[in-house]
């Protein structure tokens, strides 16, 4: 069912087609008209900060270590990945298990528009409006069994077309997952383009997870496999470094990196003299994901 | 050895200021680029690392002068300063960027020195490159004696090592360019010990 989270403007009204292709060019203009000329006044001040990011900024600063452990890596190695054919094994807890293929996941779902804050664990940030179907009409589709507690999702591995698997610097395939309620939320979707464009596979073509309310490392790109678990699933970073890395990873301000501050971040895009902003709670999702957590202690189970 | 003369002779003609000249290009470049876009989207950090791997690699190429003489024979001890001097001027643009475009706020600052073990390394190391700097001139060698200036500016040693360690702790994951990197460090300054224990203990002679 889609409409649950009803994010109050859409990319379109905020950043013209032929603009959000090329905000360089209009920065440099410099003319402080021009932008305000592209972002009409909003009113309410969780939507005037939402101004998504430009395409060239979304899709060429991507962690995506598959294709390299360099911001610009999987911008110049991910065009060799193949996504068509895709499909998803579905397995573990649930009613209708099997390998998915790509138009059976789509089919049914109504694709919406979500602007995100995507807040990642390294202090950087930007807004992405993403296009997508909430993680819940999947779960519906395959039939979560009443025992199920956890999702499981893993990344392809694929190392003729991924020259970052080649080395170790984690264990593959990449591994996240998210309790039940957490991947039943509204907020949580499945992501196939951005911009209205089918999904860049520097960024997780043909689909991925989001969830905004997480440190990006959570939001598992290039999905092939998804699997209803009892138990907590393991999950990439967290096998890695678990003193770093929680299962949980909710964005925190109040809760640092053992090595940086998680306090404030760097929004994309401000060039060289952006200041740093500082961190919502929940990545300012408060509103909507408290709840998941009360009553737990958010330093233990970061 | 052909090849260790004529680089000898080439030595001995190019001019130190040369390197000077020539540092400071990079520098240009990078603060152009990175205002400009050619570093992408997050430029900030883009030159901040640069910078700070410049400065790594620098200092590194200092440490190989000795080794170079010690197994090669090539004599490039002339520009042993001008690198020294050259690495310490990219690690303080390092910090001076960290310090002023990326953190800017001066209580984050103070808290991540304090508290941020790879920073704090970082830091030390600096902190170590400092009386090198200030003494990489004649005024000094003369003033402090040569062995004294020679004990001081063992400090290298040190002050690279935590150039490496900060490099591999920063990066996320185990990536194997700081690895690398840090055991490049590790062979040059073992190439030395095996150099120091050939030579006769002092009163042996």
């Amino acid at each position: 069912m889609a409409g649950r989270y009803k994010s109050d403007l859409k990319w379109s009204d905020v950043t013209p087609r032929a603009d959000y292709l090329n905000r360089r060019t209009l920065m440099a203009g410099a003319a402080a008209g021009a932008i305000a000329s592209v972002a009409p006044r909003q009113t309410s001040a969780q939507t005037e900060e939402l101004v998504p990011n430009t395409w060239e900024e979304i899709t060429s600063y991507n962690n995506f270590y598959e294709f390299g452990t360099g911001k610009d890596d999987p911008k110049n190695n991910a065009g060799q990945m193949t996504t068509d054919p895709w499909s998803i094994v579905v397995d573990g807890l649930v009613e209708r298990p099997g390998t998915y293929d790509f138009a059976d996941i789509l089919a049914g779902k109504d694709i919406e528009e979500r602007i995100y804050r995507l807040r990642c664990v390294e202090a950087w940030s930007m807004v992405v409006p993403w296009n997508g179907f909430e993680l819940k009409d999947l779960l519906d589709q395959v039939g979560v069994q009443p025992s199920a507690k956890y999702v499981a999702f893993e990344t392809l591995v694929r190392p003729e077309e991924m020259p970052g698997v080649r080395f170790p610097v984690l264990e593959w395939p990449y591994r996240e997952g998210l309790r039940l309620d957490e991947a039943m939320h509204p907020l949580t979707i499945m992501a196939t383009g951005l911009y209205g464009e089918p999904m860049p596979n520097q960024n997780g073509a043909p689909i991925r997870l989001v969830v905004p309310w997480k440190y990006g490392f959570k939001s598992i790109k290039s999905i092939v496999r998804m699997t209803l678990t009892e138990e907590e699933p393991p999950t990439s970073w967290n096998m890695s470094q678990p003193n770093e890395y929680g299962f949980y990873s909710n964005v925190n301000p109040t809760v640092d990196h053992p090595r940086w501050s998680q306090a404030t971040e760097r929004r994309i895009g401000g060039g060289l003299f952006s200041r740093r902003i500082p961190t919502l709670m929940f990545n300012g999702y408060e509103e909507e994901v408290a709840d998941l957590y009360a009553g737990m202690d958010l330093t233990k189970f970061f | 050895m052909a090849l260790v003369t004529a680089i000898n002779g080439w030595a001995r003609r190019v001019p130190k200021w040369l390197l000077y000249l020539l540092a400071v290009a990079p520098v240009v470049w990078v603060f152009w680029a990175g205002a400009t876009g050619v570093l992408g989207v997050e430029p900030i950090k883009e030159i901040e690392h640069r910078l700070g791997l410049w400065g790594l690699q620098v200092l590194i190429a200092s440490l190989c002068i000795t080794p170079l003489r010690t197994y090669a024979g090539l004599n490039l001890l002339k520009f042993r300063r001008p690198l020294g001097l050259i690495g310490f001027f990219y690690i303080l643009l390092h910090l001076l960027v960290w310090l002023i475009l990326d953190v800017g706020i001066i209580s984050e600052i103070w808290k991540d020195i304090v508290k941020r073990p790879y920073i704090t390394i970082g830091m030390v190391g600096f902190v170590l490159l400092l009386p090198l700097a200030l003494t990489s001139n004649d005024w000094a060698i003369r003033k402090m004696g040569a062995a004294g200036w020679r004990r001081l500016h063992k400090l290298a040693y040190p002050a690279v090592i935590l150039g490496g360690v900060h490099y591999v702790m920063l990066v996320k994951g185990w990536q194997i360019e700081p690895i690398l990197y840090l055991g490049g460090i590790a062979a040059l300054l073992a190439m030395r010990l095996k150099w120091r224990k050939r030579q006769p203990a002092p009163g042996a002679a």
